[in-house]
């Protein structure tokens, strides 16, 4: 795409737009969840869990209910009178709410108490009673698929082990083939250890049941608000719960990065105690809570093989995972896969041969696990295969660079069959590598870290070519509990010719006011700046799964064009009737139709949306409005490359960023501007775990860093000045040519930092350290190789 | 739960209220007085989403009880905008594209507001340490740095 079409004025496509949802949040007059205040509200705070597995033996609500202002204090066993002390998880397992017997992690909802206000509940936490009984945790999934291991989900009938499911995909006995003949075969064990959103605002609902009207409003932190929707009709509508009696609403969400995709326990029992009650109820849960409770992402445990030729032309790709999905499987997959995209993992190389299989197993930790910012298990994938051609590169005395220069599926080789069975839309791999090592200096690099190691000093540059697949997806393969992953669009234009839409999507930041604008200022001309767009409402938005997985733009942003074609269909028709000219004879160009041949003779798409309520074509019904529900016919394939370079302090094991360099190539651009900022933030989300972030527990199944004293993310201290560019490679099948972008980043970014840190220290003998690559830990390999300053 | 008399002016206007001895300064703000620009992002003292001004210092408002604010002056999220005139600062987030979700934003644009006060003239790398007790999750700071930086300019220009 060479420059916007539109003009300024317009503010369509490819125009910075400043963003038009600031206004209130610069101003402190944005609505969270939080914010929420209804008459006669009460509050709810969570007794949680101190064993990671133990059996309830009482709990004691005599004490909490005696404190002047506890309204009530609800338990697995008040729920179980209403058969609400279980539900579903997305992915079909079953979760507790409440439990009635036994808890299965540290920190888990034991019992809530409702309160005036929130001092007073947590008062109430204080004085219940809870008498435990605890038992010997299983929290390393190794441990729990040894064969005598104790069964966790003895609630499950039958159930003789902690195995949830095995995945797999690829061809096994042609990959083995491949495996045997080649030159040269290189493993790896990989872990992306557990690690948190922790987006600011936490979780939190406000659920207001009205017993007159029998109707329940909740303003919930989700991303996805109509499938919660649906979800409370399923599970409660025993209690009369009924689908056009829930409203959802989910306000400004203070970020969400797939952590406010599930639902958890908290919203669910503030639901049912506004029911019960028929009182608002507010839960807002803390920050410890939700690092301690929330769903998780990673925890996998990789065996990465690659086999190639002596030449470093790769030949087959196997991966063993295992997934530790804590207590349920609550990850927020698709149906069709347990394990997410992360049959990507072939990455950006033409590798005839694949397969790979996973085993996911119960533990003793909180469930899970949820994206992080990715395309569902998408950074694992990328991870692994990031990681494995620089160990291949290493062994093969190669540079990195070049080994994938030459393994990269080529430009003219798309639309491109991947072996695990995906077809990638479009891409220009070495041009984006390209670009990264121009930007950066590569060779100027490699010279400088040549000098540097004859000095002994260390310094690594690391590169991460990654495929990002996003968009979730084609509803033949794609669905949600039974749902099917589409987005929509309803778009009204007024007979001033401004214009409203509403979409099924939910903007966490994202900045959707602004570019689903400019997406419609791009195809019908009116400019964004007068067109408001809605999201979040159920009882207003046309239904849609949501905002995650990047698939806002691939979805709702190709239902926003859609709808915009279908406006501009009509709108022909009432040109024609102004004009008294035929449907085949007019042309359109941005913001009008006119004559072919005698452009003077034209109508605007504002004097035709005053038509059409004024003085429409009799036989046509009055009116300008359109809804499409858009069905991708593929997912997309962003992609990009990244180059980063560290220099490590040899006595303290501290790693510097001096520089980072990302190419990203999202398809056509909606606004650079946002782009810019979206790739900022999924860089700084991938630098975290690559060098901060992890939840670590105890033996026993305690969390050691519950909280923000020592769970850590970046600052803008440790953030470097991220350098970004963009290629423009447009999808094929997206009605705007776009891809989707949020994630690419968090995907690519932390494989770039891992390289670049082993890169650093290769020469000692390192082929792996798994993220968290802490100065602890560089400095344990100092010790082991004998390297210490 | 002994009640205190407390009298803050917030914003410029005098405000007295009963208040418990254990009442957040957080809490007083957005419960008792509904003024929810500031946010509440941690329970540790870590994200700086509840940052006020106090006195014209930056001061993480969940941290203080409401009684210690007695007899003070309180600058918010709420106050920045004067006449119907964005602060510096509001406007150079706005320009620099230095929010997302906006949930950091007003703790962001108070703290800054303080740096500012005591630094017109900060260097990317003061900016850096300057706002590093405030978490964004979104941005990854860069824009941030650049709307602090839009700011101090601006404010310079009006100075002279
Ligand atoms: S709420 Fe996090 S520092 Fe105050
Ligand atoms: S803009 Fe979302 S936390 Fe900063």
């Amino acid at each position: 795409m060479n420059g916007p079409k539109t003009s300024v004025e317009v503010g369509g496509m490819g125009h910075n737009i400043k963003r038009k949802e600031d206004a209130r949040f610069i101003r402190g007059q944005g609505k969270y969840t939080d914010d929420v205040v209804l008459p006669g509200m009460l509050h709810m705070d969570i007794v949680r869990s101190p064993y990671a597995y133990a059996k309830i033996k009482s709990i004691n609500t005599d004490n909490a209910m005696a404190i002047p202002g506890v309204h009530a204090v609800i338990t697995g066993e008040v729920l179980e009178g209403y058969n609400l002390h279980w539900m579903p998880t997305l992915m079909s397992d079953t979760q507790m709410v409440l439990p009635t017997d036994t808890v299965m992690y540290q920190s888990q909802e034991v019992a809530a108490v409702i309160a005036d206000d929130r001092y007073i509940a947590a008062d109430g936490v204080e004085a219940v009673e809870v008498e435990y009984e605890p038992m010997q945790a299983v929290v390393d999934p190794f441990k729990a698929m040894e064969a005598d291991a104790p069964v966790l989900r003895t609630d499950k009938e039958g159930k003789t082990d902690n195995h949830i499911w095995h995945w797999e995909t690829g061809d096994a006995e042609k990959t083995e083939e491949a495996f045997q003949a080649a030159d040269v075969v290189v493993k790896e064990k990989v872990y992306l250890p557990r690690i948190h959103v922790a987006s600011i605002e936490t979780c939190g609902c406000v659920a207001s049941f009205d017993p007159v009207e029998g109707k329940l409003t909740v303003w919930m932190t989700t991303q996805a608000p109509h499938a919660i929707r649906t979800v409370v009709a399923l599970v409660a509508g025993h209690v009369g719960l009924s689908e056009e009696k829930i409203r959802i609403i989910s306000p400004d969400i203070g970020g969400g990065f797939g952590g406010k995709v599930p639902v958890y326990p908290g919203y669910v029992i503030a639901i049912a105690s506004s029911v019960v009650i028929g009182k608002p109820v507010k839960w807002v849960e803390d920050r410890s809570e939700n690092l301690q409770a929330d769903s998780f992402a990673r925890d996998y445990h990789m065996d990465v093989e690659l086999a190639a030729s002596n030449s470093g032309k790769m030949e087959a790709l196997r991966i063993k995972t295992v997934a530790d999905h804590g207590y349920t499987d609550a990850a927020a997959n698709p149906s069709k896969y347990p394990a997410g995209m992360f049959s990507i993992c072939t990455g950006s190389y033409d590798i005839k041969n694949a397969f790979t299989e996973m085993d996911a197993y119960y533990t003793n930790k909180p469930p899970g696990g949820i994206a992080y910012r990715c395309s569902f298990r998408v950074t694992e994938a990328v991870h692994a295969i990031e990681r494995i051609v620089d160990v291949l590169a290493l062994k093969l005395g190669r540079d990195p660079a070049d080994l994938r220069m030459q393994n990269f599926i080529q430009p003219e080789d798309f639309p491109y069959q991947s072996a695990l069975g995906w077809e990638y839309d479009s891409g220009n791999y070495p041009r984006a590598l390209k670009l990264a090592m121009e930007k950066i200096g590569y060779e100027e690099l490699r010279r400088e870290q040549k000098e540097k190691r004859e000095r002994g000093e260390l310094m690594g540059i690391g590169i991460s070519s990654f495929t990002e697949i996003v968009g979730a997806g084609p509803s033949k393969d794609f669905d949600i509990l039974g749902i099917k992953m589409f987005d929509s669009c309803e778009l009204r234009i007024h007979p001033t010719g401004k214009a409203i839409a509403r979409f099924g999507t939910k903007s966490q930041g994202q900045g959707h006011e602004t570019t689903y604008a400019q997406i419609l200022a791009e195809e019908l001309g009116i400019p964004s700046s007068q067109i408001q767009i809605e999201e979040g409402d159920t009882d207003t938005a046309p239904y849609g799964l949501g905002t995650y997985a990047s698939r806002s733009t691939p979805t709702a942003g190709a239902a926003a064009a859609k709808a915009a074609h279908k406006i501009r269909e009509k709108a022909r028709k009432i040109a024609a009737h102004l004009l008294e000219a035929s449907e085949e004879d007019l042309e359109w160009e941005v913001g009008k139709f006119f004559v072919k041949g005698s452009p003077e003779q034209a109508k605007t798409i504002q004097e035709i949306a005053f038509a059409a309520y004024t003085n429409h074509p009799q036989g046509l019904e009055p009116g300008l409005e359109a809804t499409h529900y858009y069905d991708p016919p593929n997912m997309t394939f962003p992609f990009g490359s990244y180059i980063c370079v560290v220099d490590i302090d040899r006595k303290t094991g501290e790693i510097k960023i001096r520089r980072f360099v990302a190419i990203d190539d999202c398809g056509n651009i909606i606004n650079p501007m946002i782009v810019e900022g979206q790739i900022h933030g999924g860089l700084t989300q991938g630098l975290a775990p690559a060098m901060y972030e992890e939840l670590i527990y105890d033996e026993q199944g305690n969390i050691l860093n519950g909280s923000f004293m020592d769970y850590l993310l970046p600052t803008s201290v440790e953030t470097p000045n991220w350098e970004t560019e963009q290629t423009i490679t447009p999808s094929p099948h997206h009605p705007l040519g776009a891809k989707g972008v949020a994630e690419s980043p968090t995907v690519g970014a932390p494989p770039a930092i891992a390289n670049a840190v082993v890169d650093a220290l290769s020469h000692l003998g390192v082929e792996n350290i798994d993220i968290p690559i802490t100065p602890f830990k560089v400095w344990q390999v100092f010790q082991e190789k004998g390297a210490a300053a | 739960m002994s009640k205190h008399t407390v009298t803050i002016e917030i914003n410029g206007s005098s405000i007295t209220r009963e208040v418990d001895s254990r009442l957040l300064l957080v809490h007083f703000l957005r419960e008792e007085l509904v003024m929810t620009g500031t946010h509440i992002g941690c329970d540790t003292s870590h994200c700086g989403a509840c940052t006020v001004l106090i006195d014209g210092r930056s001061v993480k408002s969940c941290t203080l009880f409401t009684m210690q604010a007695n007899g003070k002056s309180l600058t918010t999220i709420e106050g920045m905008e004067t006449e119907g005139k964005l602060h510096p600062l509001q406007e150079g987030f706005h320009q620099e594209h230095g929010l997302q979700c906006g949930f950091c934003t007003p703790g962001m644009i108070m703290r800054a507001a303080e740096l500012l006060d005591k630094n017109p003239n900060p260097t990317e790398e003061e900016i850096r340490w300057g706002i590093s007790g405030n978490l964004c999750r979104c941005t990854g700071y860069v824009n941030i740095i650049k709307a602090v930086q839009y700011a101090a300019e601006k404010i310079q220009k009006e100075a002279t």
